[in-house]
């Protein structure tokens, strides 16, 4: 493939992936509205559109035409900046993210993602630990006082857990001796005796999943870590003083973030897209994707379920949890990990 | 393939176009009637008492310091893991060698009480 022809695929790719990324957060979005009003026993958004359907349209609306109050004495650069900050880093990770196999449309052989390259688990993790420059910058720059707790508390957070969400992966780095996501997916084909699939869940990593799973919870702010924004003390936490279309770009931004975290969990301990795969040839192209979307809406499903059913932690539990209780547990898994695949070798 | 890196930069920059251009679209359509009640920064409804950035408790800087052992650590480890099986026993035992060292520091920071959060 030339180069003219790869950087045709690659835009067309792009527009595709961020197209349904963007979707994906709105509906992620109603699926959360949704989902926690029938656990809180509320039917949750029904009148725009069957179901509540259009509702994502209709938020997507009303921020563009709510007015947009900038308090006096904030830094106004930063304060812009950081929503727009905030965004970029949670959307850019998905750029690594594969889908599926290798397709050919007509000679043209691509991988369903936007792009393979080599270091793809590292450009994601430094892309997201980017993310905590947002949050720490609209805390600081909106002159108000929720808004800089929020953003000290996130940030201290934010940087305790990503140590343990680092070492919880080194497992399995060790395991798929690659940091290209498609490497690592592709080391789970198959399956032990033939009916336990070869994800890494099944290799000994559910320690690593759960310490993961947990670590990402922290990162991404959300229940029951999601003490930045605890409405009943810091009212939204770091983007308090945000409104109209730099608000609903935090938003997105959260949003975004979970799927990316979705996806990752799946790709790295559930075997990315190994699935049965049957019928003629179109159906086994599209199978492997659905299979990988099934797995990230089972993951953004706890999410919102988490959400609805746990309390939040105190900051002090947060913060022993993470240094005392995961750091220990993500290096003592680093460590059985590596002596097991010693030994076996 | 250096080339394989070129996506990832369209599409930084193709966010990088659509961001602001929603903000701008946003600042067209919007209205826009400031008021000084209504641009007071939030505070439960009174005054604003204090400057904002105000004092706040050294453990955040403790842990800004912490995070940066911890993270460089993690780093080191993810290259040795992806070599893992090339490095054979060598590298297993350097590494068990490295985590020890960096156990007794977190022992030692534990009992300091770096990590209590009071």
């Amino acid at each position: 493939m030339n180069l003219t022809t790869f950087i045709i695929v690659s835009v067309i790719k792009t527009v595709i992936a961020l197209f349904v990324l963007l979707t994906a957060v709105a509906y992620s979005v109603w699926l959360e509205r949704k989902v926690v009003g029938h656990i809180q026993n509320r039917w949750g958004p029904t009148r725009v559109g069957p179901f509540g359907l259009l509702q994502p349209l209709a938020d997507g609306a009303k921020f563009l035409f709510k007015e947009d109050l900038i308090p006096p004495h904030v830094y106004k650069p930063l304060y812009i900046a950081a929503p727009m900050l905030a965004v970029m880093f949670a959307l850019t990770s998905i750029s690594v993210i594969p889908i599926g196999n290798v397709v050919t449309i007509g000679n043209i052989k691509t991988p369903l993602q936007i792009t393979d390259v080599n270091i793809g688990l590292l450009i994601v993790l430094g892309i997201t630990s980017l993310g905590v420059y947002g949050v720490a910058l609209a805390g600081w720059s909106s002159n108000s006082k929720y808004s800089l707790l929020g953003g000290l508390r996130a940030s201290a957070q934010m940087v305790s857990y990503e140590i343990s969400l680092g070492l919880s992966l080194v497992g399995v780095l060790i395991l798929a001796g690659s940091f290209s996501l498609r490497a690592i997916v592709d080391a789970q084909a198959g399956t032990f005796w033939g009916f336990i699939p070869r994800w890494n869940i099944f290799q000994g990593q559910i320690i690593a999943f759960f310490i993961y799973l947990t670590a990402a919870y922290a990162e991404t702010n959300r229940v029951p870590f999601d003490l930045p924004e605890a409405e009943t003390e810091l009212v939204a936490g770091y983007h308090t003083e945000y409104s109209a279309m730099k608000f609903a770009m935090f938003f997105m931004a959260e949003y975004a973030n979970m799927i990316t975290v979705a996806c990752l969990a799946s790709l790295l301990f559930l075997g990315g897209w190994h699935g049965p795969l049957f019928g003629p040839p179109l159906l086994q192209a599209i199978l492997p994707v659905f299979w990988f979307g099934l797995r990230v809406f089972m993951f953004l499903f706890i999410y919102i379920w988490v959400r609805g059913t746990l309390p939040r932690f105190r900051y002090d539990q947060l913060m022993a949890f993470g240094w005392k209780f995961l750091l220990p547990m993500a290096i003592a898994n680093l460590v059985i990990t590596a002596l097991i695949v010693a030994i076996r070798s | 393939m250096p080339q394989n890196y070129v996506p990832i930069f369209i599409f930084i920059a193709l966010i990088g176009i659509l961001i602001p251009v929603t903000l701008l679209a946003a600042k067209l359509v919007r209205p826009d009637n400031p008021h000084k009640e209504k641009l007071l920064p939030y505070e439960c409804g009174i005054d604003p008492v204090d400057r904002a950035r105000g004092r706040y408790t050294v453990r955040f800087y403790i842990v800004a310091i912490l995070f940066v052992v911890f993270d460089v650590e993690t780093i080191f480890l993810f290259p040795w893991a992806v070599k893992f099986k090339a490095l054979g026993v060598f590298g297993l035992v350097e590494m068990l060698v490295f985590l020890l060292i960096l156990i007794v520091g977190y022992i030692w920071i534990w009992k300091k009480g770096a990590l209590e959060w009071v």
